[in-house]
């Protein structure tokens, strides 16, 4: 089940296994708003309308749970929550959840059924279930259904959030969060603090869990934070509500920019520290999204004054009157695994001579662990149970109203990412620019052509941008990405909505409004010269 | 023996090679067989990661019951088979396949391993004649089946046209084409599953086609360079190679390949960096790499510019 991802575009190494999945026989079920080149291979797509997953998933559990599915010796042994679950799920009949996700009623049971019957089974998800105000509610609906059928915690089964950069899932594991020190240990119990403390020779570690970005844009609004040291970001333009985001970041007393481009965010500090390319210009890890860390390695020296980020922040201590010497990647790491079982066993060593290693890797004779959880199938189950976490639908923030009668959506295409500032380095066939991909049903009743320039506008602001009429679009919902902010800005119209728990706004769901623009008739596909710099 | 992909215990097959008893798992090829013995096999079309397609028939071996020579790349190994690699009937079909090969097509930029087989089964490909001239750009796209234009006599009928260079990735330079359908396979179900590319026409006319011979950016490609990765004679190269091949600044012998890992998405698919002068000219990743088995997509085996995209050597703007 690949559930608001569009995994063939942005994850096309990890389609491959699933492909070749596909001609052993696999069945893929995919569910997302857009009928997604993924979808494509899906023997059943599930169209639903933009931030209706919780609703879907609570049907498929409920359907689960009323047609005798459940994986009762399972939920029994491992999980805790089960009756609470099945009361709060009671009211997402299949006819309620079709007339609320637009998905017919037919399918929602069949996926329920395939999925509860199959031998094994695996959930993944990206950004189309964690880039909302209820992101974390998604999450746990989602789980929900992988407690009900015991498809978790086995070779072949689970659940998988497919990550989007290279080393987001290090960054969190290196303790990159507001709440975690390394090895995901929380900051905030004494004995683990200590334990660090120790190390560092006595220096004390805040007891308190920080903020996380969306958090930090909010204390930088309200004053409270003034200064701000950004690595390897661009949040001018990868931010939500753009215009906010670029007022917050003006007003700061102190920003300093540590990347390896001079980013629209480098743009706006007031010291920049040029650095190199972690991939290929220094020595150090990366964590995948499947867990396995691996080596990367310096192939190339860095341009101009730019530096290892490892001696950038060692210089930077130095004034600020510390002196931790010269610090290679591999002390560092080695330092890290002292304290963090999930790492122990990780030595530079291994990680070179077995291709990478997942956590976790207590010792250096543990093999690494390609799955997690298979502690729920140990009787009596090993540790707590796991909880069933019920969770309500609750629908976008962004309303669609008379004025903003179209839904907009955004991801990511095959050739690009993110903000564009890496992969505008190279030329692509594939590249046309930005547009507003919209379905021929809507352009026929906005009355704007193929190619024709449109304003689209939100809430919070107005870009002009090209349409393209595309066939994976339904009625009522466009598609946008955030790939060339320098040309078309569409962080203007997101919203900042923001999920309480993880801190991740809500860029999938946006209510705009497209007006022609009539004045200076534009020939088709502008975009495209000016594509071509990127 | 234990299989590690479904920890069932493998039945062993016992055979004979070239008079040698080999023992190797239920399910191997003859060339797995022959590997295990070290017995030097040559192949062009067959690839680990790819599944074989039997065309080449440099890998022929002499299988004692079976009226023809077998392709010991796919044939699959039973018990009691007897198999000769270096029999007289097996040596002069290989000769003839880097015959046939090497007088139509230009080597010039297959591995060294293939011009040391060609020595070793003493293939002359020059005994055939003087080289046809290339067609005309575009004309052996359009070839019919049993149209074509009989041989010139005493010449040597070749593949050899023009470089097809219709974008900024990579090129096709079909004069080094063997067919091998390796590109096949690569682009349809072995990994990308695109199928932008096919084999088109019959006979000395086949070659590899986009539909109806359109140029690239017209056609299904999504340019992960698979096809490149797996070309065996240099007929598919990514762009940067070629230029640098044309401005006579390709110099193997100054380059270094360092393993990292790629710069985008959470896959961790694993980049060979080939590095010449502090600058990469090419990325390919190990074909038995359990993430990638050596495929990758266009952000990966193209997207690198960007650390090098500089004019002077001090600045990296963001575009």
């Amino acid at each position: 089940m690949l559930w608001g991802s569009n995994a063939r575009e942005t994850h096309p190494i990890y389609f491959h296994h699933v492909l070749k999945g596909i001609h052993n026989g696999a069945r893929l079920f995919v569910i997302d708003p857009r009928r997604t080149s993924s979808a494509r291979w899906a023997e059943h797509w599930l169209g639903l309308d933009v931030g209706t997953d919780i609703a879907l998933a609570n049907a498929i559990g409920r359907e689960i749970i009323a047609s005798g599915l459940v994986n009762h010796a399972f939920v029994e042994r491992a999980t805790s929550g089960f009756e609470e679950y099945k009361k709060r799920v009671e009211s997402y009949t299949l006819e309620r959840a079709a007339q609320i996700t637009k998905v017919p009623a037919a399918q929602i049971r069949q996926l329920a059924h395939t999925y509860a019957q199959a031998d094994r089974a695996q959930i993944c998800w990206t950004l189309g279930i964690t880039e909302h105000h209820n992101a974390v509610d998604g999450v746990t609906a989602i789980i929900n259904l992988a407690l009900l059928t015991g498809h978790v915690g086995r070779y072949g089964s689970g659940l998988n959030p497919l990550r989007g950069q290279n080393n987001v899932q290090g960054g969190g594991d290196m303790g990159a969060l507001p709440n975690k020190l390394p090895g995901g240990q929380d900051v905030e119990n004494p004995e683990i603090r200590a334990r660090w403390q120790e190390l560092w020779g006595g220096k004390t570690i805040p007891p308190r869990r920080g903020k996380h970005l969306s958090e930090m844009f909010e204390a930088m609004g309200k004053k409270d934070l003034t200064a701000l040291f950004v690595l390897g970001e661009n949040p001018a333009q990868s931010e939500a509500d753009a215009i906010q985001t670029l007022h917050h970041l003006r007003g700061l007393e102190c920003l300093i920019v540590q990347d390896i481009f001079m980013t629209r965010t480098a743009k706006l500090a007031h010291v920049v520290l040029p650095a190199g390319a972690s991939w290929c210009e220094s020595e150090g890890t990366v964590t995948s999204s499947e867990r396995r860390v691996q080596r990367v390695r310096k192939a190339l020296e860095p341009p101009g004054e730019a530096r290892d980020d490892i001696e950038i922040l060692c210089n930077l201590a130095r004034r600020l009157g510390r002196d931790w010497g010269k610090v290679t990647a591999k002390e560092a790491w080695d330092e890290m695994r002292s304290l963090s079982t999930w790492h122990a066993g990780m030595s530079y060593e291994r990680l070179e001579e077995l291709g990478g290693l997942h956590w976790p890797c207590p010792d250096a004779s543990h093999p690494g662990s390609p799955f997690l959880h298979g502690r729920l199938w140990q009787d009596p189950v090993g540790g707590p149970r796991a909880p069933f976490c019920p969770a309500d639908d609750e629908p976008p923030v962004d309303k669609l109203s008379d004025e903003f009668p179209i839904r907009l959506t955004t991801g990511r295409r095959l050739d690009c990412y993110n903000t564009g500032v890496q992969t505008g380095g190279y030329t692509s066939p594939l590249r046309r620019g930005e547009s507003l991909d919209l379905s021929p049903e809507d352009g026929a009743r906005h009355g704007v052509l193929d190619g024709e320039r449109v304003r689209v506008t939100s809430r919070r602001g107005s870009v002009e941008v090209c349409v393209r009429y595309v066939d994976s679009l339904r009625a009522g919902l466009a598609f946008m990405t955030l790939h060339f902010p320098d040309e078309v800005e569409t962080n203007v119209l997101t919203i900042d909505a923001t999920d309480p728990k993880s801190g991740t706004a809500e860029f999938k769901a946006t209510a705009i409004r497209i007006e022609k623009i009539e004045a200076g008739a534009k020939p088709r596909h502008p975009a495209t010269a000016s594509a071509r710099r990127h | 023996m234990i299989d590690p992909a479904t920890g069932r215990n493998q039945r062993m097959i016992e055979l004979t090679i070239d008079g040698r008893t080999v023992s190797v798992p239920e399910g191997s090829t003859i060339l797995d067989a022959c590997r295990t013995l070290e017995i030097d096999t040559p192949t062009l079309c067959y690839l680990e990661n790819l599944t074989p397609v039997n065309v080449c028939r440099v890998c022929v071996v002499e299988l004692e019951g079976s009226r023809v020579l077998v392709p010991s790349c796919s044939r699959k190994v039973e018990p009691k088979m007897v198999v000769r690699t270096d029999s007289e009937r097996v040596r002069l079909s290989r000769k003839m396949v880097y015959e046939f090969l090497g007088s139509s097509t230009d080597l010039s930029f297959a591995p060294g391993e293939v011009h040391r087989q060609m020595e070793s089964y003493e293939a002359k490909p020059d005994r055939f004649g003087a080289r046809t001239l290339p067609a005309k750009s575009g004309e052996r796209d359009h070839a019919h089946a049993g149209h074509h234009q009989p041989a010139v006599a005493g010449h040597a009928q070749t593949v050899f046209q023009p470089v097809k260079v219709d974008n900024d990735l990579y090129v096709r330079d079909y004069s080094r084409c063997i067919l091998c359908y390796k590109c096949v396979e690569a682009c349809g179900e072995d990994a990308q599953n695109t199928f932008a590319i096919s084999v088109a026409g019959r006979g000395f006319d086949a070659r590899i086609s986009t539909e109806y011979a359109t140029p690239l950016p017209d056609s299904a490609c999504v340019y992960c360079g698979n096809c490149i990765a797996v070309c065996p004679t240099g007929a598919l190269m990514a762009k940067s190679e070629h230029d640098l091949r044309e401005r006579g600044q390709w110099e193997p012998a100054k380059q270094s390949v360092t393993s990292t890992i790629c710069p985008y998405c959470g896959v961790g698919c694993t980049l060979e960096l080939h590095v010449q002068d502090n600058r990469i000219v090419k990325a390919t990743s190990p074909l038995d790499h359990s993430v990638t088995s050596g495929h990758l997509c266009i952000k990966g085996r193209f997207g690198w510019e960007f650390v090098q995209n500089l004019g002077p050597l001090t600045s990296r703007d963001a575009p």
